[in-house]
């Protein structure tokens, strides 16, 4: 059965992005303007707390004359729109094979240890929780994204503290919660150390 | 999803070409290919798929549909082809030249076993109680190419039926996602209502959120379904197949004379499928043709009635004759009128015609919806283009008409002219939503006039065009100003150039079934119908023989004499004095001739209920009480005084070529909009009215109507 939450009011784009619907539209030719259907759902999906409601759908189809069902072809087969309505941060957990042998499972662990579950929004709407295939940053596994943000290197305490501290209200840094720059050694460069001390020591 | 595939390469049904290959273009060379040892060549543009078929070698399919884009998602047409590494999919495979194509190799055969047992993992076993049964392509194919037996030991998928309205029944677990519904519903009915939703193993066919499906084709996905997925929701678990005779006829419920086959279980109707006829309904039907066959059975009239103290009683039939006898006593010829109604048969209405002739009567008319149709020129009512003729056209002007309702097969062959020939249309009269694009005009007839002048932009549009044509309904013609109305449109028809020497652009969309053949019959009475039925309440028209009217207002023949001959007891009856029970479409052969012209015969498949009997039975016993005897013993020998008449019949499913000439009458046309004939396209006949089926798709569309209006 489909399920497309009904958000209870009219769906219209907000005025700040009517400009940027606009643009979008412009990028595709003449009579190809159905094409905007994917970033028009994504832009819709961005203004309205994370998720697609019907009245949305309905609003993009009217807008780039095209048939309804055909708009909710496209929302339902790709899994990054959400139908319904998720939580504030939305948790996507990486499984896939390096995130799993780099301790996924921890990661996982310290999610549920704060009441998150697999697929669902937690009750005070702050979590929804998704596991996902692979994000693109094996080398920095396991990690997470969280909205826009990926936090990487994480160990059962570092996804905790991460959770804790956005329960908070704070915003914790995103990138690597180990001592290293984005991808590099761990604890410093390993190579060209000298090279680097000497741009210190310019500095 | 589904990969589409050259679209444009859609293979053309038009100019009587073999249906399996594509139009033929002189200045590409036939590519010439090998099938299976037989060397052979195609059209251009045909896929490997087409060709096997030329060859005479059978590929199964579920996915490929001749009139449907290709989607190539079943892959069960998988054939070897020479130096390929792997099978290739002969469907989305255009044919080259030099191709070494194999069909019936052990790698194919393989290739179909595995497609099938895939296909089967999800495919639940339930046959036996599964509609399809015994006509279902996937349990022919598994039989003819499985492997018979099935490796799969696991849990197979369960998918939640899905609601698409009161027509078509839905077992979505069944459905193996060949996506003909989907395209069907894109190209044909052009309404888009189907899709997938999901993916993988997850994609569901459904409507928008479920939504009963709005189109008046959507019968067709029923037939367009290889599997039991989407099968008849009236029909469910009604016969089996091969339970049921199957007569092939001709259907009445608008003037296309789509061609039916009617599968009969004993007396009764159980369905109506449609028939082949690339000239006239490809291969679909509206769904009124479809699923009006339920009516049949309701509100008939199974024995005479007369009408005593007021109230009509059961008679028989002598009784009847007698009481007609006494109603006509002391009445003279012009004191008789006839009018005949939307569903006749040429047979019976000339033997009514014949037997009102017998009694002096000089004034039969059967332009029930008031149309001003003018007899002296066959082409004046005539659809001079031909259905097919459609595809030819490069621009249509609509001229208060409702193609969508007043003949559901026209419109779908206009947005096919659409989508592959770049028809371009314009409508005059109320705006309606046709599933293309029009270019609306107005809603005012005077507009005819302006383009006459060469005041509108249409005339120019009339005059760039290399093939325009014009559709004039009865919405025009029914006006106080119709003959006007037909008069300008004819000198249109002449200004622009849509009268040559091939081509014929002027196109009149009759509303009824029986309408062209009354024409030709000469049935028509100065001041038509509006005239007969003001005499009778002025009382110069004493009495009124109603063979199957129901479409006009009976109370003016209140205190007329009103004989009614019909098959259902519905408007018509209310003022009758006698009624006479005549046999329904299904129970009577005949002949019927299309909006075209085209003469089809139509074939009797049950019998009528009770004592009622085909029409002209009824005339030839009625004549002889009368003292009017009518010279034919049979049905032969009426067949053959009906040729005698009018020769052309005898020449059967052929469209004509009408004599251009001079019709209509000069004069001006008033401002104003164009009233549609057709408020509601699912009551338009008695026999729809008395169908629960199409009483329940009314409604639907009348709540959906509501719904829409209040939602702006």
């Amino acid at each position: 059965m489909l399920e497309v939450t009904k958000s209870g009011g009219p769906f219209r784009f907000s005025d700040e992005n009517q400009d940027e619907v606009k643009a979008i539209i412009a990028k595709y030719p003449e009579g190809r303007q159905r094409s905007a259907v994917m970033p028009l759902l994504y832009l819709a999906q961005r203004q309205n707390e994370g998720w697609v409601s019907r009245e949305a759908i309905e609003h993009i189809a009217e807008l780039l004359s095209v048939p309804k069902i055909q708009v909710i072809e496209v929302a339902t087969f790709y899994t990054m729109y959400n139908l319904k309505p998720i939580g504030r941060h939305h948790v996507q957990l990486c499984g896939t094979t390096p995130c799993w042998l780099r301790g996924s499972d921890e990661v996982m662990r310290a999610c549920t240890d704060m009441g998150l579950e697999k697929g669902k929004s937690t009750e005070d709407g702050l979590f929804h929780l998704t596991e996902v295939e692979c994000l693109g940053a094996c080398c920095n596994a396991p990690m997470v994204q969280i909205n826009d943000d990926f936090y990487e290197d994480l160990t059962y305490e570092s996804t905790k503290a991460i959770l804790e501290a956005l329960k908070r209200g704070e915003t914790p840094k995103p990138g690597p919660q180990k001592d290293r720059q984005f991808s590099a050694p761990e604890g410093g460069p390993t190579v060209l150390r000298d090279m680097m001390s000497a741009d210190a020591a310019k500095e | 999803m589904c990969i589409m595939v050259a679209r444009s390469r859609l293979p053309s049904k038009f100019d009587g070409e073999s249906p399996s290959v594509g139009r033929c273009n002189r200045e590409e060379p036939m590519p010439k290919l090998t099938i299976d040892g037989k060397e052979i060549e195609v059209a251009p543009g045909s896929t490997v798929l087409q060709a096997c078929e030329e060859a005479g070698a059978e590929i199964p399919r579920f996915c490929y549909h001749e009139r449907l884009s290709i989607a190539g998602n079943c892959r069960m047409c998988l054939v070897e082809m020479e130096r390929s590494p792997k099978p290739i999919a002969s469907c989305a495979m255009p044919a080259g030249d030099g191709m070494v194509i194999h069909t019936n190799t052990p790698q194919v055969k393989k290739a179909r076993e595995g497609v099938l047992e895939f296909l089967l993992i999800n495919h639940p076993l339930d046959c036996p109680i599964c509609d399809q049964g015994g006509e279902c392509d996937l349990q022919d194919e598994t039989m003819a190419y499985g492997r018979g037996k099935n490796r799969f030991d696991e849990n197979k998928r369960a998918v939640t039926e899905k609601n698409m309205g009161p027509l078509v029944k839905t077992i979505m677990t069944r459905c193996i996602h060949c996506t003909r519904c989907i395209r069907f519903s894109e190209e044909v009915a052009g309404t888009t209502e189907l899709g997938a939703i999901y993916r993988g193993e997850n994609m569901q066919i459904t409507t928008f959120l479920e939504q009963a499906m709005e189109s008046e084709l959507q019968g067709n996905v029923i037939d367009l379904c290889p599997v039991g997925a989407l099968t008849s929701k009236p029909y469910a678990f009604n016969a089996r197949p091969w339970e049921l005779a199957k007569t092939e006829s001709i259907d009445v419920m608008d003037a296309v004379g789509s061609n039916i086959r009617i599968d009969t279980r004993g007396r009764q109707v159980m369905r109506i499928l449609p028939r082949n006829h690339d000239d006239v309904n490809e291969e679909w039907i509206s769904d009124k043709t479809r699923f009006a066959y339920d009516g049949l059975l309701k509100s008939r009239l199974d024995r005479p009635y007369v009408k005593k103290d007021g109230t009509l009683v059961e008679a028989s039939w002598v009784e009847a004759f007698a009481a007609i006898n006494t109603g006509l006593a002391g009445l003279d010829g012009t004191q008789i009128a006839g009018l005949v109604g939307d569903l006749n048969e040429l047979e019976g209405m000339y033997a009514f015609r014949e037997l009102l002739k017998g009694l002096g009567a000089t004034r039969i008319e059967a332009r029930q919806s008031g149309a001003a149709y003018d007899v002296s020129n066959r082409a004046s009512y005539l659809f001079n283009s031909g259905i097919a003729g459609i595809e030819e056209a490069d621009f249509c002007l609509l001229v208060g008409t409702n193609p969508r309702h007043e003949a559901t097969i026209v419109n779908a062959r206009i947005l096919k002219s659409t989508r592959h020939r770049g028809l371009k249309v314009s409508n005059i009269g109320p705006a309606h939503d046709l599933t293309y694009p029009v270019e609306q005009a107005g809603d005012d007839a005077a507009i005819l006039a302006d383009i006459l002048a060469g005041k509108h932009s249409l005339a120019d549009r009339l005059q760039a065009a290399k093939r325009p044509m014009i559709i004039v309904g009865e919405g025009a013609l029914a006006r106080q100003d119709g003959a006007h109305i037909l008069k300008a449109v004819h000198d249109i028809a002449e200004t622009f150039g849509l009268i040559t020497e091939d081509w014929n652009g002027f196109n009149v969309l009759p509303t009824a079934a029986s309408r062209v053949g009354a024409l030709d019959l000469g049935l028509v009475a100065p001041g038509g119908v509006r005239g007969i039925l003001d005499d009778a309440k002025a009382g110069t028209v004493k009495a009124a023989f109603l063979l199957g009217v129901d479409e006009i207002d009976s109370s003016a023949l209140q205190d007329c004499f009103t004989v009614y001959i019909g098959s259902h007891g519905d408007h018509g009856v209310r003022h009758a004095d006698v009624v006479l029970p005549a046999a329904a479409y299904t129970e009577k052969s005949g002949l019927y001739i299309n909006m075209e012209g085209r003469v089809q015969m139509g074939e009797r498949a049950n019998f009528p209920p009770g004592d009622a009997r085909e029409d002209w039975t009824i005339f030839r016993a009625l004549s002889d009480v009368l003292g009017k005897t009518l010279p034919f013993d049979s049905f032969d020998a009426l067949r053959a005084a009906l040729y005698k008449e009018l020769p052309h019949l005898m020449d059967i499913d052929s469209l004509p070529k009408a004599a251009w000439g001079d019709f209509g009458e000069p004069g001006d046309i008033a401002r104003g909009p164009i009233a549609l004939p057709i408020h509601d396209f699912y009551q338009t006949n008695p026999i729809a009215r008395a169908s629960d089926t199409m009483a329940e798709c009314s409604a639907l569309k009348r709540s959906k109507g509501e719904a829409t209006g209040t939602h702006g």
